[in-house]
């Protein structure tokens, strides 16, 4: 899968998380701009851990702070999978 | 989850603000959220005095005589006259402290002695006593799982749980609160050849709910991940011989580690870990939180070990203990209270409250008519509730756990909750 097709399943995948309908670019931040709480962000990293049969660690998830990191990130590890 | 009083379990990273010279800045939003609190003329629930204590069910407090029933002293081994006895011996033979490691000159005889009471208790090869619960999870699972190896845990575990995560260097996996399959989907996941620990809790403090224990160790062992259960909250009164939720569950033998702590049923501080595991023995020079700190002080050890031999026969009290945890869950339910669980499944019961306002009011309303429970509020808390956490003792009496229920109707109607 390339980062185009990661970057278009995650943007289906957020849009229930969204519930400001905040804009998503790369630089749009978890913590900030779309105020992601910790169970949130476990919900949503679940959805994306299912759907593209990886593990994202919270020490992975730590170095995660916007849109275009976790994209990046998802593209590497699915494709080591 | 822990008794976390306003923090979560898991650790926070605070921003920092450009230009900030003050350190303490970071803490400006919890200063001002404590201080809106307190404001409203409340008593503050994170500051209560005990000034003296009557029994394991009884206290004066802010210059009450009031009900403890937020204490986890489940078995009610404070005041026991043999515990007394053993640490007031243990202070007289041995003197106030050790002063030392236990790997130095910090381990007397009662700390061998309290470390047998556990092998017999859980009938396990080996027990390894730290100085608090917390150091016991701390160092545990910091030392085990190492760099490459990968933690599976539940996202409600408590605070010293996530810090041994935060200390070591392992991936760490987190899953929903007791769900079997998003356990087993990550436990999957792992790469072939890493090291797995799973970390599980036999009740939940928060609600005061139980694992499936059953399910979930057969799960980790499927997947050859070692398993270690903290068992803090049910030591002493769930399985046949107290030995927790693993032994009621039929699966002691398949867990390879069992955390506890002395801090609640067995009545004193100090935290152990129980195991068979052939090579634990080394994990006395290894484990950083058990080496560099000082050991427990004699008495404590001794009031520990008493305790734990007595909790081995306990099984009246224990018997007692579920009739009140069965009454005060009935009870509450009836005055239309909502609670964390359908049954009472330990000896927690969490009483939910619509918000923090209304909960802080409400413990407001049971301290002032001489109540005493645990005000748990979010970030602490599953799912961002307000919960009035009451924990039960086998000396509370039937009469005592009717008064509670009715201090439980005043407050509730004076608040508005009921």
């Amino acid at each position: 899968m390339d980062r185009a097709e990661v970057d278009a399943k995650i943007r289906s995948l957020i849009e229930p998380f969204n519930k400001k309908g905040v804009e998503i670019k790369d630089e749009t931040t978890f913590q900030n701009d779309l105020e992601f709480d910790s169970l949130t962000v476990m919900d949503f990293v679940a959805e994306i851990e299912d759907e593209f049969d990886i593990i994202i660690s919270m020490n992975q998830q730590a170095e995660i702070e916007n849109y275009g990191q976790l994209v990046d990130a998802v593209h590497k590890l699915q494709a080591d999978a | 989850m822990s008794e976390g009083i306003i923090q979560p379990d898991q650790p926070e990273t605070h921003e920092a603000h450009a230009g900030d010279k003050d350190l303490f800045s970071k803490f400006d939003d919890i200063i001002a959220l404590r201080e809106g609190l307190l404001s409203q003329g409340r008593e503050d629930p994170f500051n209560l005095v005990m000034e003296k204590v009557l029994s394991p069910t009884r206290a004066i407090c802010n210059g009450r005589e009031t009900i403890l029933l937020g204490t986890y002293n489940y078995m009610g081994m404070t005041f026991d006259p043999d515990v007394v006895e053993a640490g007031k011996q243990a202070l007289a033979d041995f003197g106030s402290g050790t002063t030392g490691s236990r790997v130095l000159n910090g381990t007397y005889q009662g700390h061998k002695e309290c470390e047998e009471a556990l092998r017999e208790f859980y009938d396990m090869d080996h027990a390894m006593v730290f100085s608090t619960g917390y150091q016991a999870n701390l160092g545990i699972i910091s030392t085990i799982a190492g760099k490459g190896d990968y933690i599976v845990l539940d996202i409600d575990s408590h605070a010293s749980i996530w810090d041994g995560c935060a200390m070591g260097n392992a991936e760490v996996v987190p899953f929903k609160h007791n769900d079997i399959e998003a356990m087993e989907k990550r436990l999957k996941r792992i790469p072939e050849g890493a090291g797995k620990l799973v970390v599980l809790e036999g009740v939940y403090s928060m609600l005061g709910d139980v694992a499936p224990l059953a399910e979930m160790v057969a799960v980790a062992k499927k997947y050859g991940a070692m398993v270690l259960v903290d068992e803090a909250h049910s030591m002493g009164f769930i399985g046949e011989n107290g030995r927790g939720v693993v032994e009621d569950a039929g699966v002691i033998d398949d867990v390879d580690f069992i955390i506890g702590t002395f801090s609640k049923s067995v009545g004193t501080v100090g935290g152990f870990c129980v195991s068979n595991h052939p090579k634990f023995e080394i994990m006395r020079l290894v484990c950083r939180p058990y080496v560099f700190t000082a050991s427990l002080p004699p008495s404590v050890v001794a009031t520990a070990a008493t305790s734990i031999r007595k909790l081995m026969h306990g099984s009246n009290k224990r018997a007692h203990l579920w009739e009140n945890s069965k009454n005060l869950h009935s009870g509450l339910r009836e005055l239309g209270f909502k609670l964390g669980t359908e049954e009472p499944q330990s000896a927690i019961i969490a009483v939910i409250m619509p918000d923090l306002e209304k909960g802080a009011h409400m413990w407001e309303a049971l301290i002032r008519n001489g109540l005493y429970v645990n005000l748990a509020r979010p970030p602490a808390t599953p799912a961002g509730m307000t919960l009035l956490r009451c924990s039960l003792c086998a000396e509370h009496s039937e009469e005592e756990v009717g008064q509670i229920l009715e201090i439980f109707e005043k407050a509730g109607k004076e608040t508005g909750i009921i």
